[in-house]
């Protein structure tokens, strides 16, 4: 394999930010044919590593050749008329613009400056159904599609730019299985006809799907290039971290069994119309209630409404007996907070420092003119950065350079510092790495042997099952089923999800 | 230490206020001297400072909505208003110098204004108005309020309690100058000892996230309004005390352009998020250096507003991080380059 030519070789590659070696001396070979994983912790580097390579970032130092040719791509349009094309995580096409204008957008088939609706509406289907097997109407808004469709389209965008280079950011983030498998489908198509695809994901078992290269980063350095057949998973979760994992197996799991017939919140009939359908849910004190289901089934929806990020339009919501929240605001007054799913739109402000963002939700609970003394606000900052071990260990840092698995940390001591009694957490480990996801399970554990109950959804079936007392299985914006411990397995729960119909 | 200077926010405000000056002071070298007349300085300097406190105050209020992703374009005519209520407040008293009544003057021009400002408020807020139209409409009716109080003439006052607003000295400087600090100090303790500073910048930067942590947006938003709409109404005072006199049409013309350029130089930005009310103060008087250095080298008055136009330019040029750097990029290319040729010549 070794006398194969790579089409990119990165070599020695640094790159320092303020304060931080983000890469230090990194080296990446893609192979033309080859889906090739990048691995590694949250802040490893492996983002910046791609930013680089698109040219969002210059390089202090290194060589990055394509084709055995330096190049030296200064912006993201220079790396994709190389060949080099990227879809990220969070899909950055126009929704309000049809699927064809998405694809061709800046590179309009054209007459005499005027566009060419009619063929350029035909190359954009052609090209869907050829390539990614896509029947849909092109003509439509993007936006009428759901994110699976809308990432194929950006990798559609990305291939019409000839790319012989396709990297792909955490593609499989926000899609449900059926979904992953579609796009794992095209990724083979694709790798077959040729092109180097570089796959960059959290999820082990997917790397192991399609992968045939992996390397591994670990805090900005170079650990490893290897092939996929020779590195057992346990290896990989080692190197990536740098120590052997026994983090999940130590895992305490002693399921408490709700015996009280007083409940801390209590849900009746509780709905939001074409939200979701009246449910009832209660929540004991101490306990982890497990909300499982596919993306859409009306998880995130439950979440929303026992916050009161949303107003419900029938039923009734309690807590402790006779207590009801119609706004965020008086959530916070009754100790209940909110951890939502969406990091970057619903979490962090992004221009704010790490302390700012530690302390906003206990200064608003204060109200305005019982502010924080900045001693203290030191202090908290100092303490939640050393317990949930936030990387860099700067409270003045701005939240946006951080990685997203310490924004995650950070919002969660966002909350914590306000000490609820409900803590509502919407996919608290998406997006991020192994470590820190075992160290987010064990705080849940931990919180709620101290008395905490904890909504906890999620769409990674194992994680559910490890941290709740009881799971509440969504589908098709109802709830399901309930099940508590021994009924709790895998099996009974995509049982549950895929439902009579379901084979 | 060089590089931590350069890095500060103010830095490259201050080197264009300085580089203002200094042009100033070769153009004309007396143009820093001050004399003391009647007990009270007198110089082009003081003159910056005196002519400059509408806008300043202005100004501060602007910043803050800006901060909060907001910008109120009302303000000139808010200014206009306050003016023109004020002004016929006292024309209308029997004794138009009366102490009580000049203070009656004054109490309902900024309570008008404050009014206005929760107009302005309730539009973004409770209607969910877009900030640029709702203030618009007070932009627009507000010349219209402000000529129908004085009658679509310019009323003119006689008070001399009601002038020391906007041409008093105290301790041998313009009392305008003691408005704007006593009104800069406010809005600094009530934005930086109090959270609400923080709540501003919070959801200036993320509404929905903001909401979520607890906070409440529409508050927030609401009183920064009222603040402004407060800021325009006291700089209005100044105005119209300056000139004794009140004119609807033509008091606080522009002005929320002016503000606006100075809360940009001064280096809040417009998508909101962090702001620097040092940084606006700079703003304003780098603008209200420019116009009298404009009037001071006597540029024809055509051309003023073309010259002022390339200035704020390149203000706004030498501000933005990205020409900086690209602008040096090419400069060092541009030598490396020349160095590679150099052997074939």
């Amino acid at each position: 394999m070794s006398e194969q030519q790579s089409i990119l070789t990165m070599t020695g590659i640094y790159k320092g930010f303020p304060g931080v070696k983000a890469l230090d001396n990194v080296s990446l070979r893609l192979f033309s044919g080859e889906i090739h994983a990048l691995m590694g912790e949250n802040g490893a580097g492996k983002s910046t590593l791609i930013k680089v390579m698109t040219g969002v970032y210059t390089i202090d130092e290194g060589i990055i050749e394509l084709d055995g040719q330096p190049i030296a791509v200064q912006s993201p349009l220079e790396s994709q008329e190389v060949g080099i094309s990227t879809v990220y995580q969070e899909v950055n096409l126009c929704p309000n613009l049809t699927v064809a204008e998405n694809i061709f957008i800046g590179r309009e088939p054209r007459k005499f400056g005027r566009i060419l609706w009619k063929e350029m509406n035909e190359k954009a289907k052609k090209l869907l159904s050829e390539r990614l097997h896509l029947e849909i109407d092109v003509t439509l808004p993007l936006h009428d599609y759901s994110v699976a469709i809308q990432q194929l389209v950006s990798i559609a965008r990305a291939l019409n730019i000839s790319a012989k280079v396709l990297i792909l950011d955490e593609p499989t983030s926000s899609l449900d299985q059926n979904e992953v498998k579609q796009l794992f489908n095209i990724m083979m198509k694709l790798k077959e006809e040729g092109l180097a695809i570089l796959f960059v994901t959290h999820f082990l078992d997917q790397v192991y799907e399609v992968s045939d290269r992996i390397t591994i980063l670990r805090n900005g350095q170079f650990v490893g290039e290897y092939m996929t057949t020779d590195l057992p998973q346990l290896e990989l979760v080692s190197k990536m971290i740098g120590k052997t994992l026994q983090a999940f197996e130590e895992m305490p799991k002693s399921h408490k069994q709700n015996k009280q017939d007083q409940w801390f919140a209590e849900a009746k009939g509780l709905g939001r119309s074409g939200v979701i359908e009246p449910f009832n849910l209660n929540i004991g004190y101490g306990e982890v209630v497990g909300l499982a289901g596919l993306l859409g089934s009306g998880r995130t929806e439950v979440a929303r409404l026992f916050f009161g990020a949303d107003r419900a339009d029938q039923g009734t919501l309690q807590f402790e007996g006779n207590k009801s929240i119609h706004s965020p605001r008086q959530a916070l007054e009754n100790s209940i907070a909110f951890c939502s799913e969406n990091r970057k739109t619903e979490g962090i402000i992004e221009d704010l420092t790490i302390r700012e963002n530690i302390i906003l939700a206990l200064q608003a609970n204060r109200g305005w003119f019982r502010r924080i003394p900045r001693k203290r606000q030191n202090a908290i900052a100092d303490e939640y950065i050393k317990i949930l071990n936030i990387n860099p260990p700067i409270p003045e840092q701005l939240i946006k350079n951080l990685s997203g698995g310490n924004q995650q940390k950070v919002l969660l001591g966002r909350w914590l510092l306000t000490q609820p009694k409900l803590l509502i957490l919407d996919e608290p480990t998406r997006g991020i790495d192994i470590g820190a996801k075992a160290e987010i399970q064990k705080l849940v554990l931990s919180l709620s042997e101290e008395g905490m109950s904890v909504l906890f959804v999620s769409s990674e079936l194992d994680e559910v099952i490890r941290v709740s007392d009881r799971i509440v299985v969504l589908r098709d914006r109802h709830i399901v089923q309930e099940m508590t411990n021994t009924e709790m397995n895998q099996q009974s729960i995509m049982k549950a999800i895929a439902g009579g119909g379901g084979k | 230490m060089m590089k931590r200077i350069m890095k500060h926010h103010l830095f490259y405000p201050l080197v264009v206020l300085g580089v203002l000056l200094l042009f100033n002071f070769i153009y004309s070298p007396d143009f820093f001297s001050l004399e003391m007349r009647n007990g009270q300085l007198y110089g082009s300097l003081i003159d910056i400072l005196n002519f400059g406190a509408p806008l300043m105050l202005v100004s501060i209020g602007m910043t803050l909505v800006i901060a909060t992703k907001g910008i109120d374009l009302s303000v000139g005519s808010i200014v206009a208003i306050s003016g023109a209520m004020a002004c016929l407040t006292i024309s209308q008293g029997t004794d138009q110098n009366a102490f009580s009544l000049v203070i009656t003057a004054i109490g309902t021009a900024l309570l008008l204004s404050i009014v206005l400002g929760m107009w302005n408020g309730f539009l973004v807020t409770g209607a969910g108005i877009q900030p640029i139209i709702a203030t618009l409409i007070l932009m627009v009716a507000g010349r219209g309020i402000a000529q129908l109080i004085t009658d679509g003439q310019i009323i003119t006052v006689v008070s001399s309690n009601y002038q020391f607003l906007g041409s008093g000295s105290l301790f041998s400087l313009p009392f305008s100058i003691f408005v704007v600090l006593i009104v800069l100090l406010a809005a600094t303790l009530l934005t930086r000892k109090t959270a609400l500073g923080l709540f501003i910048e919070s959801v200036g930067n993320n509404p929905e996230a903001s909401r979520l942590s607890g906070i409440k947006s529409s508050m927030v938003i609401f009183v920064v309004y009222i603040f402004c709409g407060l800021c325009a109404g006291i700089a209005g005072l100044l105005l119209s005390s300056n000139v004794a006199s009140a004119d609807g049409n033509n008091a606080g013309l522009w002005y929320e352009l002016d503000a606006i350029l100075a809360v940009v130089i001064g280096g809040t930005s417009l998508n909101g998020g962090r702001f620097f009310l040092m940084g606006t103060i700079i703003g304003a008087l780098i603008i209200q250096t420019l116009t009298t250095t404009i009037y001071m080298t006597g540029v024809s008055p055509e051309i003023t507003l073309v010259v002022k136009a390339c200035v704020v330019l390149a203000v706004c040029l030498i501000q933005s991080e990205f020409f900086r750097k690209s602008f040096v990029k090419r400069k060092k290319t541009r030598t490396s380059v020349d160095k590679e040729v150099m052997p074939y010549l």
